[in-house]
């Protein structure tokens, strides 16, 4: 009987929803004078206050570029820290116009939960941190070694999977909170770390001693982390989408917030076009001419944002890996703007 | 007849106190050494002092890093806790992201807190009334448009900004202020002849006791924005106070229920045979004598209160130990392996001083209101 009713609830508020997604969220955006941005309680280098207590980071980047595309004014953002139960939620029920924190694309969620993945901001993947000491060079000579893990997480699944896909000797030491993970990992309980690369990364960058751990090249899952925003709305949902493929554009042309009045005065007709020099690529999209030149000019482009944020001069301390651009070995692409 | 009696007329003089039962080595043996087990016990207990307290003054004070220190010198082998970190973030565990420019808005509002709160806690001050009144009326008011801004040109500064003790001490305060007088008034309504009203009361009491705050504050984050028309946000900040609110003051009710239980069916009559109404009888007789019994549940109830703050980390809420969580989490140059303890030992100790405050303070109460049992 309660399951009944709580479907039921479900359902009308889901119903609910869906007949009221077609307001204009552009409209709304601009009426506001702010874009409201859903993001972590604090992850280093994607989401976390700074030491003058702003928000900063990759994900944060990209709201403000998209606040930067509309108003012309990177500030014009406000961030709701959002737990990862309550995001989605808070997207459909409008409580926030984009979601930006660290939120794997997968199918089910892009297609069951009334939501649209814009791109890939980050590509992550799962991986495995050693201490040097054990002189382990690859994940396939983990076998049988002691892994530190958090229970009922898809990180726990696919090391199982992966375990059993190569042969191997599966040895968990469960953990239910990350914290506890780190610290057994720290104390020597067990041989191995596991979890999303970039946060094997982060809190690596807190150990005592950072270089006495390694973290393995091998990456057994794929984790596409981007920004989201409500369906049925697909006015918006281009802004998104361009707003991400703007920054990357503007890296592909060399183009970044250091240069990019010089630019404007590019013979180059594909930057030409980004910056609204030639053509006019903003009104559709309900912007204005030189949306993508205040993105570049308040925010700067795709490296510029990853070097500040994740990149090997942060603590952090990423390669781009993955994450550079086509032309340079990743797999960041973005269609041309013509 | 002759007189061969000898009747002292004086007294002996005293002599002094057996050399065992006096001095400082008696006093040892009194208290220290009396029997086998004392001494075993004693000892024990030195032996644990020199064990313990050594390191822990090194942690605290020997070995730490006082403000103004630098991280290097928290990341030495043998640092202690690492004060530096706490002094350089402070302004987030106090303020969160408010803006830095306009932090002497909620110091403004520390400020007027402490001066119309202690003058009201204070027996002898006289203006109770007005104070009261300043404090419980126009204070949140003044506060609430300080705070959030948007009038008299003030820089309007969203509630998502607001954080650290600010968010905590806004959500006791706000709290114990609106639970009290809900809970007494759901109280009475539970002993109440009213069939409606006695229902509606225990229906509410017995529904917020059964869940956990938890779950209200996740009711209110996750559930509540699927049943509003899109676009109606409501603030999350005011939700988490109405979580507080309603769940402490179904607590409260509870504890003073126990009150007015105690409180003999004499007094009721003695009341309506003065010709009292029911109001009157409440204010002048029954709720004064069964308040004061349940002084200690009642504080009990402001004290946890106070720790649930923390909770509101669930709707998203960065209250004092949530912002010092994110920076443990996320202050990457003060990373050291002492950085996350002295964050949550700094939070520890603000939540002690606090809670200790209460406490003594409703000890000091509950004697100066202990009035008909005094001897």
């Amino acid at each position: 009987m309660q399951k009944t009713l709580v479907t039921i609830a479900l359902a009308a508020s889901l119903g609910l929803a869906a007949t009221t997604a077609q307001a204009a969220i552009l409209d709304d955006v601009k009426a506001k004078g702010y874009v409201q941005c859903g993001v972590t309680g604090g992850v280093p280098g994607f989401s976390a206050p700074d030491s003058n207590n702003v928000w900063t980071g990759l994900e944060v980047d990209y709201c403000r570029a998209l606040a930067a595309a509309i108003f012309n004014d990177a500030d014009a953002v406000r961030y709701t820290s959002l737990t990862s139960q309550e995001r989605f939620t808070a997207l459909s029920a409008g409580e926030i116009d984009v979601l930006s924190r660290t939120t794997t694309w997968t199918m089910s969620r892009d297609t069951q939960l009334g939501i649209s993945f814009v791109g890939t901001m980050f590509y992550d993947g799962q991986g495995f941190m050693v201490r040097k000491a054990d002189g382990i060079a690859s994940a396939l000579d983990l076998s049988g070694a002691a892994i530190c893990i958090e229970s009922g997480t898809t990180t726990e699944l696919n090391a199982a999977d992966y375990f059993a896909a190569n042969n191997l000797e599966f040895n968990t030491v469960v953990f239910v909170d990350q914290d506890e993970v780190v610290k057994a990992y720290e104390d020597g309980r067990c041989d191995v770390y596991t979890t999303d690369s970039s946060a094997l990364a982060a809190e690596r960058s807190k150990f005592a001693v950072p270089d006495d751990h390694i973290i393995l090249p091998e990456i057994i899952s794929k984790e596409p982390l981007g920004p989201v925003v409500r369906a049925g709305d697909s006015a918006w949902f281009n802004i998104a989408r361009w707003t991400y493929f703007a920054l990357l554009e503007a890296e592909e042309l060399g183009v970044s917030s250091a240069n990019v009045d010089e630019m404007l005065g590019s013979d180059n007709p594909a930057i030409k076009r980004l910056l609204g020099v030639e053509g006019d690529f903003g009104t559709p999209l309900g912007l204005t001419k030189d949306w993508a030149y205040q993105i570049v000019k308040l925010v700067g482009n795709y490296a510029e944002s990853y070097e500040r944020n994740v990149g090997p001069a942060t603590p952090i301390g990423l390669e781009r890996g993955l994450n550079a651009l086509w032309r340079d070995g990743g797999i960041q692409y973005a269609p041309p703007i013509r | 007849m002759t007189d061969f009696g000898f009747v002292r007329a004086d007294m002996v003089p005293s002599k002094p106190a057996p050399i065992n039962t006096s001095g400082v080595g008696a006093w040892f043996r009194k208290n220290l050494f009396a029997t086998p087990l004392d001494g075993v016990l004693t000892i024990l207990g030195l032996v644990f002092l020199v064990w313990i307290v050594p390191p822990l003054y090194n942690f605290f004070i020997g070995h730490a890093v006082g403000p103004g220190g630098t991280v290097e010198e928290c990341r030495l082998e043998n640092a202690g806790a690492c004060w530096a970190y706490i002094s350089s973030e402070m302004e987030f565990f106090i303020y969160g992201f408010y803006d830095i420019p306009e932090q002497w808005r909620p110091n403004i509002v520390f400020a007027l807190g402490a001066l119309l709160l202690i003058p009201l806690l204070i027996p002898k001050v006289p203006f109770k009334r007005t104070n009261a009144v300043l404090f419980l009326l126009v204070f949140p008011v003044v506060s609430y448009f300080l705070l959030a801004g948007g009038v008299f040109g003030l820089k309007p500064i969203p509630t998502e900004k607001w954080g650290g003790l600010l968010v905590t001490l806004i959500i006791s305060v706000v709290g114990i202020s609106c639970s009290f007088p809900l809970g007494i008034i759901l109280a009475l309504g539970r002993q109440s002849k009213m069939p409606v009203i006695k229902t509606l009361c225990i229906a509410f009491i017995e529904l917020i006791r059964a869940v956990p705050l938890i779950t209200i504050l996740f009711m209110a984050s996750i559930m509540l924005p699927l049943f509003m028309p899109q676009g109606t946000t409501v603030d999350k900040l005011l939700r988490a106070l109405v979580g507080v609110t309603l769940f402490t003051s179904a607590y409260m009710a509870e504890v003073v229920r126990g009150g007015l239980q105690a409180i003999p069916r004499g007094q009721y009559e003695a009341g309506a045979s003065l010709g009292l109404g029911y109001w009157q009888r409440m204010y002048f007789i029954i709720l004064p004598q069964a308040l004061k019994h349940v002084i200690p549940g009642i504080v009990n109830n402001f004290i946890s209160l106070f720790k649930d703050t923390s909770l509101v980390y669930i709707v998203g809420m960065k209250d004092l130990l949530e912002a010092v969580k994110t920076k443990n989490d996320t202050a990457l140059e003060w990373q050291s392996a002492n950085t996350a303890t002295t964050g949550y030992l700094f939070a520890a100790m603000v939540f002690w001083v606090f809670c200790f405050g209460m406490s003594r303070y409703s000890m000091y109460m509950e004697r100066r209101l202990n009035t008909g049992y005094k001897r």
